[in-house]
């Protein structure tokens, strides 16, 4: 602080208390509509004080979903599990090695793949929705976990990260490791991997939370319920046209699960969720 | 920059890359390539008959006012979410970086948004804005307001923008939090001693100092309201009423997806490409001038 | 993961079998993509399962593919890659694009001579039968859940209002004189509201007055139709409704049935909306409501008509094998069963598409003991179909219906006047058939 000013330490204070009041609000609305019953929510303007139904309304969404998506919550939770870790952990294994070849092997057409790589920055998935879509129909993976994971993996951002990385890693080590006669798997598993791994778990982090929170591609790829990632469970749950009403409490208890589990992730690893997010911006 | 020590195999480095290569070409060659192929063609959606057109989807596409609606749309949706998010998030950050104790408390408060699903956030927004059951529809129909997203173009505009900037903020703000801590106090200090009060300090040396990382945000916030809010939009309003909210990412999935006009919706792709392009340039652009400091 | 679990194992237990049974005899399996959900769905499920333990050569499969526009994307990819189900159930709007798919699909009639099962067109209500059938006179897909636009009141708020509540109001008039009470007694903030804004609002509406949506008999005779939904009936109409929602008796409900929550959760006193809400209805409102014919303008010679209908046929796709469809057929003809198609009718609220099941149903003593049920099928045959009544048939349709509400919603929200959104509506539309004309030889 570069001088004492009372009035505006107040002012910060409650500047900084209103933003969080306000960002915290549309959750604790979340929250209390989850713990009442569903004539109360109906009940204009809805109580802003919790009700005492929390575990009869999870416990129902878990195992019965609610109203058009008849998945029931625990099953949409894991394949949201299953997609975000396939996809989190897959995009960090080939980036790793292929950021690993491109950096510490000569061989022709070494730039052309790396700039193949980099193209795909411009191609997010919203532009090319109906041709992928195509193709993984084609190559018979809709309904299935390969089709909700492969097509996220590849990776521009982590494989110029770890490339990034791996330029600082000093050439002694290779050095080393040549002059003892390992070979470069030897090498990579050695000193790269462990060297890699605040990068790794950074990484991570945020894939884990990209991989959770896809909407676009599970909405095409998936029309089985029993592959129904949670965040799409939601929106079909509250979608029109179905014959049933939306039932809110039971919709506001699964929103309050899919968002706790990428929350708890960035609350707990804060440090490498900031890494993260700055690294992969570089 | 090169590595000046390389392991030497014929075989090793193409099967590292193997897996990366494969996947960006299945799923980002190919598919991009056919969009540019379909968007020259006229197919029913069994393809069971298909003609050439040539430019004929692009040529009609740029002739449907609708089309331009929607480039407009998105235009003033993408300008409001960055103006709204950027500013707010502007303002928190500030504030935190004055925060002595305490500000890790701030900071965990404030950033938890960014891991809600973007389509959650439409619905939790959805929910407090329903004109029959929000609690904030109803603040505001207190205020004696009219409040209908469903009919008011401007009222889903408001809905959508909202959630949006609700779930970029803590984007926004841990990277003006670093921004700022990384200013020398010095300047500061010696501005104050200048006589410079905090206002002035910051509109002559901290904004200033900002403007690279100001920039990048915008470009990364215009980036997010072009594509990465159909989550939003296809959760809270489906583009309506009439074409309120309906961007261009929106429309290639529903005229692609839900109406079956593939060669429209193809030629929408190749269009969305050629700004994912521009935008992508501009962004490296700054990376540069980055270096330069 | 206890389904998971489940899941492997069942599909053990069916890969054991399998694998016994084709010892035995092959299975020849048929699969069924559907979008029905909840009860519905159960139902589904209940006509595979009695299909399959009628008899033993075929097995039918319904899988729940996501909701009708999904389902049908699906389908078509999966055309594409040539793996398409056998049977596909598609939504009303779509069907003009399935039978503009002259290869991807084969007629239903076709199947069943082809498989030498019984199948008589003349069984079915003509305006549910006209809808899949071409105009030379062979039926396309199989009718299977149907349902029309109807009127529904809460009567315990008519009463309120002091409005008998044993008379529903007939005419657009009417309605309005009722909305207006209601309003100024205080009973409701929400007066009247609809669901499916096109399909009640122009489709039906037009259907009802026996005034053309389109030229070609609806689009029915050619695929050079041209929208006419411009006239000074529908104008008036629209332009009704805008008034009527700018002194707030009309209140706008949303693209879909979102307008059905306002009504059963005793928002707005009355709905137009389809004929199958009334289950959720009944299973939701606390309050007597009566069911009724949908109003109309008493002055239009001809008025009332019959109203068309809406919801979904299955239609075969090609490229399977002669057994299978032989399988197709049997199934159709189970499905066909008076009986049965009775039953669906009772339990689900969609109409009865056979006179016969209609008989049945009424002899049983049904619609005494649940008043209202047999407002839609009365509608329905209220007089013999015309040109204007039969059905319609839009290329990309689903589409087209968007542009007609994104015009409806721009009308309410005072953007433009109904005289303007109505030549809105009919020139996009055009342009839209005109389109899929070009993409779809005759």
């Amino acid at each position: 602080m570069v001088e004492r000013r009372p009035l505006l330490d107040f002012i910060t204070h409650a500047v900084l208390l209103l933003g969080v009041a306000v960002i915290a609000f549309p959750v604790y609305v979340t929250f209390v509509a989850s713990t009442i019953t569903a004539e109360e929510v109906l009940a204009a303007p809805m109580t802003l004080v919790p009700g005492p139904h929390l575990l009869e309304n999870y416990k129902e969404a878990w195992l019965h979903g609610a109203g058009n998506s008849a998945a029931p919550v625990r099953t949409m939770m894991f394949n949201s599990l299953v997609s975000a870790l396939v996809i989190a952990i897959g995009k960090i294994a080939i980036s790793l090695v292929s950021a690993f070849a491109i950096v510490y092997f000569r061989f022709p057409l070494r730039m052309f793949f790396f700039w193949m790589i980099f193209v795909t920055l411009m191609l997010p998935v919203e532009v090319r929705i109906l041709p992928t879509y195509k193709i993984v129909s084609d190559l018979s993976m809709l309904d299935s976990y390969a089709g909700l994971t492969l097509p996220l993996i590849a990776s521009a951002t982590a494989t110029f990260l770890f490339r990034q990385f791996f330029l600082t890693i000093p050439d002694e080590l290779a050095e080393a490791a040549r002059i003892d006669g390992a070979g470069p798997m030897r090498f990579f598993w050695d000193v790269v991997v462990p060297m890699s791994k605040t990068s790794m778990a950074a990484l991570f982090v945020i894939q884990f939370i990209y991989g959770w929170n896809q909407y676009l591609w599970p909405l095409i790829v998936t029309t089985q319920e029993d592959y129904y990632t949670v965040v799409i469970g939601i929106k079909r749950m509250i979608a029109g046209g179905g014959e049933a009403s939306v039932e809110w409490h039971l919709v506001m208890a699964t929103a309050m699960m899919a968002m706790l589990p990428p929350a708890v992730v960035v609350i707990l690893m804060q440090k490498w969720f900031v890494k993260g997010l700055v690294d992969t911006e570089k | 920059m090169e590595k000046r020590v390389v392991f030497r195999s014929r075989w090793l480095p193409y099967l590292l890359v193997a897996p990366q290569l494969a996947i960006t070409i299945v799923f980002f060659f190919l598919p991009a390539g056919q969009a540019i192929w379909q968007s020259l063609l006229q197919e029913d959606p069994f393809g069971t008959s298909t003609e050439f057109i040539g430019l004929e989807n692009f040529a009609t596409l740029f002739a449907d006012e609708h089309y331009l609606a929607s480039f407009r749309v998105t235009a003033i949706f993408s300008v409001l979410v960055a103006g709204f998010g950027l500013a707010i998030s502007l303002v928190l950050a500030v504030f935190a970086d004055r925060v002595v104790r305490g500000a890790g408390v701030y900071k965990t408060l404030l950033i938890w948004p960014y891991a809600v699903a973007h389509a959650v956030a439409a619905v939790l927004w959805l929910f407090l804005f329903n004109p029959t059951l929000g609690v904030v529809a109803h603040w505001i129909k207190g205020l004696g307001i009219g409040w209908d997203p469903l009919l008011d173009g401007n009222d889903a505009m408001v809905l959508v923008v909202v959630a949006a900037v609700w779930n970029q903020i803590s984007y926004n703000f841990l990277f003006f939090l670093a921004g700022l801590q990384s200013i020398p106090k010095s300047l500061i200090e010696a501005a104050a001693i200048d006589g410079a009060g905090p206002g002035r300090r910051f509109w002559t040396i901290v904004f200033p100092l900002l403007s690279p990382t100001t920039f990048f945000l915008l470009v990364v916030n215009i980036v997010f309201a072009f594509f990465n809010t159909f989550a939003i939009i296809d959760a809270a309003t489906g583009g309506g009423p009439g074409q309120a909210t309906e961007i261009l990412v929106y429309k290639v999935y529903k005229d692609g997806f839900k109406a079956l006009d593939l060669g429209s919706s193809a030629a929408q792709s190749v269009v969305l490409m050629a700004i994912v392009i521009g935008l992508t340039v501009l962004q490296f652009k700054w990376i540069e001038r980055k270096v330069q400091y | 993961m206890n389904r998971h679990s489940i899941r492997v194992v069942r599909l053990a237990v069916a890969g054991a079998l399998f694998a016994f049974a084709a010892g035995a005899q092959a299975q020849v399996e048929i699969q069924w993509w559907h979008s029905m959900t909840g009860a519905l769905n159960d139902r589904v499920n209940d006509f595979a399962k009695g299909f399959n333990e009628s008899q033993k050569d075929y097995k039918v499969v319904p899988v729940y593919k996501g909701a009708y526009p999904e389902s049908m994307a699906a389908a078509i990819a999966a055309f594409r890659a040539g793996n398409a189900p056998h049977i596909l159930q598609v939504f009303e709007v779509g069907t003009a694009t399935m039978m503009g798919a002259k290869g991807a699909i084969v007629p239903v009639q076709q199947v069943m001579t082809g498989a030498g099962e019984k199948f008589d067109p003349k069984a079915y209500i003509p305006s549910v039968a006209g809808y899949y059938t071409t105009s030379k006179g062979q039926m396309l897909s199989f009718p299977f859940n149907s349902s029309t636009a109807v009127f529904y009141y809460n009567k315990d708020m008519f009463e309120k209002a002091g409005i008998d509540p044993n008379r529903a109001p007939a005419t657009w008039p009417e309605v309005m004189a009722a909305a207006a009470r209601i309003k100024t007694s205080g009973t409701s903030q929400c007066a009247y509201t609809t669901g499916w804004p096109s399909w009640v609002h122009v489709e039906n509406f037009s259907a009802w007055h026996n005034v053309p949506i389109a030229t070609r008999e609806n689009g029915m005779a050619g695929l050079d139709t041209v929208f006419q939904i411009n006239s000074p009936l529908h104008v008036r109409h629209w332009n009704n409704l805008k008034e009527w929602a700018g002194k707030g008796y009309f209140t706008y409900g949303g693209r879909t049935n979102q307008a059905e929550a306002k009504f059963y959760s005793g928002e707005c006193a009355m709905l137009t909306s389809s004929s199958a809400a009334q289950a959720n209805i009944n299973r939701n409102a606390k309050f007597k409501y009566g069911v009724a014919f949908m109003p109309y303008y008493a002055d239009v010679a001809g008025a009332p008509q019959n109203s068309i209908i809406g919801g979904a046929s299955l239609w075969v796709m090609s490229g399977k094998k002669p057994n299978e469809y032989k399988g197709v057929a049997k199934f159709f003809t189970y499905l066909a069963n008076p009986a049965r198609q009775a039953q669906w009718h009772q339990t689900t609220g969609y109409l009865p598409i056979t006179p016969v099941a209609y008989d049945l149903t009424k002899n049983a003593g049904f619609y005494e003991k649940n008043p209202g049920t047999d407002v839609s099928v009365r509608q329905m045959l209220n007089k013999p179909p015309t040109a204007n009544s039969k059905g319609l048939r839009f290329g990309s349709f689903v589409q087209i219906r968007d542009m007609f509400q994104e015009e409806f919603e721009n009308m309410l929200a005072g953007k433009q006047d109904a005289k303007t959104a109505l030549d809105n509506s009919v020139k996009r539309g055009n342009e839209m058939l005109r389109r899929f004309q070009k993409t779809t030889k005759e």
